[in-house]
């Protein structure tokens, strides 16, 4: 059952002109949250912006005592994550969770890779925490604009995850998309080595990746970022057509189904322009 | 003092108080049972239902826009059958007061999905459907004609004892004759309104922002112009109005009981705080004593109007 929370700004990091991560103190969330789950997210309590937004939870924050809250890691572009990066600590923010159906992590001998673009980086850091406990071997295939908003290098390797970039301009890593590093890795694989992937980014990139690794027989796990009412089943605005088997495809709420689904169930064309 | 909070909504139906979770706004009611205590709302009006099963409209299905949001959802659903077999039996159990809110594409299919309600246990009213703006056929086209409100309402009266709730749409010139119509043609009470038949557009693209092109505006945006209208048919009807559109708090829902409304509906807000339920209770009840009153009843259509052909001061 998911809680409601008024969770105060613990911190603000600014990582670069538009991306930050916002530290909130909302642990009864955060204890619960599995890796790909989400919160609803409101700051203030105006009429404008009126909505929540949907946000993966990004680290399960901790000191000696225990888990002391969550953060989110926040891309400028609209009215709320304005304000959200614009936030000072000793704010509070409207935030209800854990909601949605998490990643089902891999388990040894199979391996997981990872592959993030932007701000999709956003589930995978409590994705490699719960695959380093479970002593899985995993990869981060990470693709952002340029060298300057790859964000948390350091926190991945420190979960033991190895990095394969790229940037749009060339400033570090394959000069292009995240697809070349993967395309690349999935060919060099021995097929007998078993492998799940895990995709969060731009819709066109995730549909790549799914194709990508269906090519080699492997399987995807993505999620999605639709737009989202409520977060709690109740709107029916956050759907997604879902082919399963062999029938015609359904539109299923993104809020309870997902946000995450087996890449290959995806009708991608019908997902929407956003 | 205790006070009452508990109201007649017409065809025999006594709520325990006047929050009903508004249709299309709480999926079939069994979404929320983690979450709320579904049997301590007034009741539960239920996601508009035809028939047969329904895909809706591709996303989006929503954008917000100034202290509100656009929706065309086109009214996915599962069905009349699937929501007896499958829906019901777990909103019994909570003990939820159902609403089934109902829609067809042509009078006989409201007729049939009546009759199928009216044979199942647990359904405590329904509202008809008949203004929904983000589909083709049906909905606001029967809703927005006198013929087609009176009509629809008389056939389904035909066919059930249940307790019937026409649902207005505000996208006519004079709301109040079509409760009139609604009341003509047997309607136990009416509920108003739905959506705003509205539009926005992404000026970078120069697309339309639903997929729909058009939809429903709800939210606080449009509560001034519902209250206006409950007040309106509160001119011409003595039904029962169940009133809505962008009611946040107990104050807002105060508006719209003091302009006439018995119930009243919460949509959107609910997506902005599921919670909201206990908070609106909480309001009500400190209302009633701060003004020393025992019951509700005392304030519903309790409107002071101002003294007509006052002499301009
Ligand atoms: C996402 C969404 C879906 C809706 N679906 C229905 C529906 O299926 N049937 C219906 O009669 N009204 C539907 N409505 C209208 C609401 O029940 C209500 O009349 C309207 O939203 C105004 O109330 P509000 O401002 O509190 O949301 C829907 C509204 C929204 C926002």
């Amino acid at each position: 059952m998911p809680v409601d929370v008024d969770a105060v700004v613990l911190s603000n990091a600014r990582l670069s002109p538009d991306y930050n991560v916002l530290a909130l103190a909302a642990p009864d969330i955060a204890i619960r949250a599995k890796p790909g789950q989400f919160v609803m997210v409101k700051p203030g309590r105006g009429d404008h912006p009126l909505l929540r937004r949907p946000f993966s939870v990004f680290e399960v924050l901790r000191d000696t005592g225990g888990v002391t809250g969550l953060s989110l890691l926040n891309k400028r572009i609209g009215v709320t994550t304005r304000t959200l990066f614009g936030l000072e600590p000793g704010a509070a923010v409207r935030c209800l969770g854990p909601l949605g159906r998490p990643f089902s992590p891999a388990a040894p001998p199979e391996r997981a890779w990872m592959v993030a673009g932007g701000v999709g980086l956003a589930p995978f850091h409590g994705l490699a925490a719960a695959l380093r406990a479970r002593g899985v071997e995993s990869t981060l295939f990470y693709g952002a604009r340029s060298a300057g908003e790859l964000f948390r290098l350091d926190a991945f390797r420190r979960l033991g995850v190895r990095l394969a970039l790229a940037t749009d301009d060339g400033s570090r890593g394959d000069h292009g998309r995240v697809t070349l590093p993967l395309e690349r890795a999935l060919r060099r694989l021995d097929p007998a080595v078993p492998l799940r992937l895990y995709a969060c980014g731009p819709t066109p990139m995730m549909r790549a990746v799914t194709n990508l690794a269906d090519a080699h027989g492997r399987r995807t796990e993505v999620s999605l970022e639709q737009v989202m009412g409520c977060g709690l089943g109740g709107c029916y605005s956050c759907v997604v057509p879902i082919r399963r088997g062999g029938e015609a495809p359904r539109f299923v709420r993104s809020c309870l189904d997902g946000p995450v689904f087996d890449g290959g169930t995806v009708v991608w064309d019908g997902l929407g322009a956003g | 003092m205790s006070v009452d909070l508990s109201v007649n909504i017409g065809g025999g139906l006594t709520l325990a108080n006047p929050f009903i979770a508004a249709s299309g706004c709480f999926g079939y009611g069994v979404e929320y049972a983690g979450v709320v205590d579904l049997g301590a709302l007034g009741a539960v009006a239920v996601k508009g239902l035809f028939l047969d099963e329904r895909e809706g409209h591709p996303p989006e299905r929503i954008v917000e826009t100034p202290s509100g949001m656009l929706n065309a959802i086109g009214l996915q659903g599962i069905g009349v059958r699937r929501f007896v077999a499958e829906k019901l039996p777990r909103l019994r159990e909570c003990g939820a007061v159902v609403i089934v809110n109902i829609c067809g594409s042509s009078i006989e299919e409201y007729a049939e999905v009546a009759r199928i309600l009216d044979g199942a246990e647990g359904v405590a009213a329904i509202e008809l459907n008949i203004s929904c703006p983000n589909i083709e056929k049906g909905g606001m086209m029967f809703g927005s004609s006198l013929r087609g409100t009176h009509d629809v309402v008389a056939a389904v009266r035909r066919v059930t004892r249940l307790p019937l709730i026409p649902k207005l749409t505000p996208n006519v010139t004079d709301v109040a004759s079509f409760a009139v119509a609604a009341r003509d043609a047997g309607a136990d009470a009416v509920s108003l309104v739905n959506t705003f038949l509205a539009m926005a557009i992404d000026v970078e693209t120069r697309r339309p922002r639903l997929s729909n092109v058009v939809g429903g505006l709800s939210g606080p945006a449009i509560r001034p112009i519902a209250v206006r209208m409950v007040h309106e048919c509160r001119q011409a009807v003595s039904l029962p109005l169940i009133g809505m559109g962008g009611i946040m708090n107990a104050e807002d829902a105060l508006e719209f009981i003091i302009a006439g409304a018995t119930a009243v509906q919460v949509g959107t807000a609910n997506f902005v705080d599921p919670f909201i339920w206990k908070k609106l209770l909480a309001g009500l009840t400190g209302y009633l004593r701060r003004h020393g009153l025992a019951g509700l009843t005392d304030v519903i259509g309790s409107l002071e109007l101002p003294a007509r052909n006052a002499p301009c001061a």
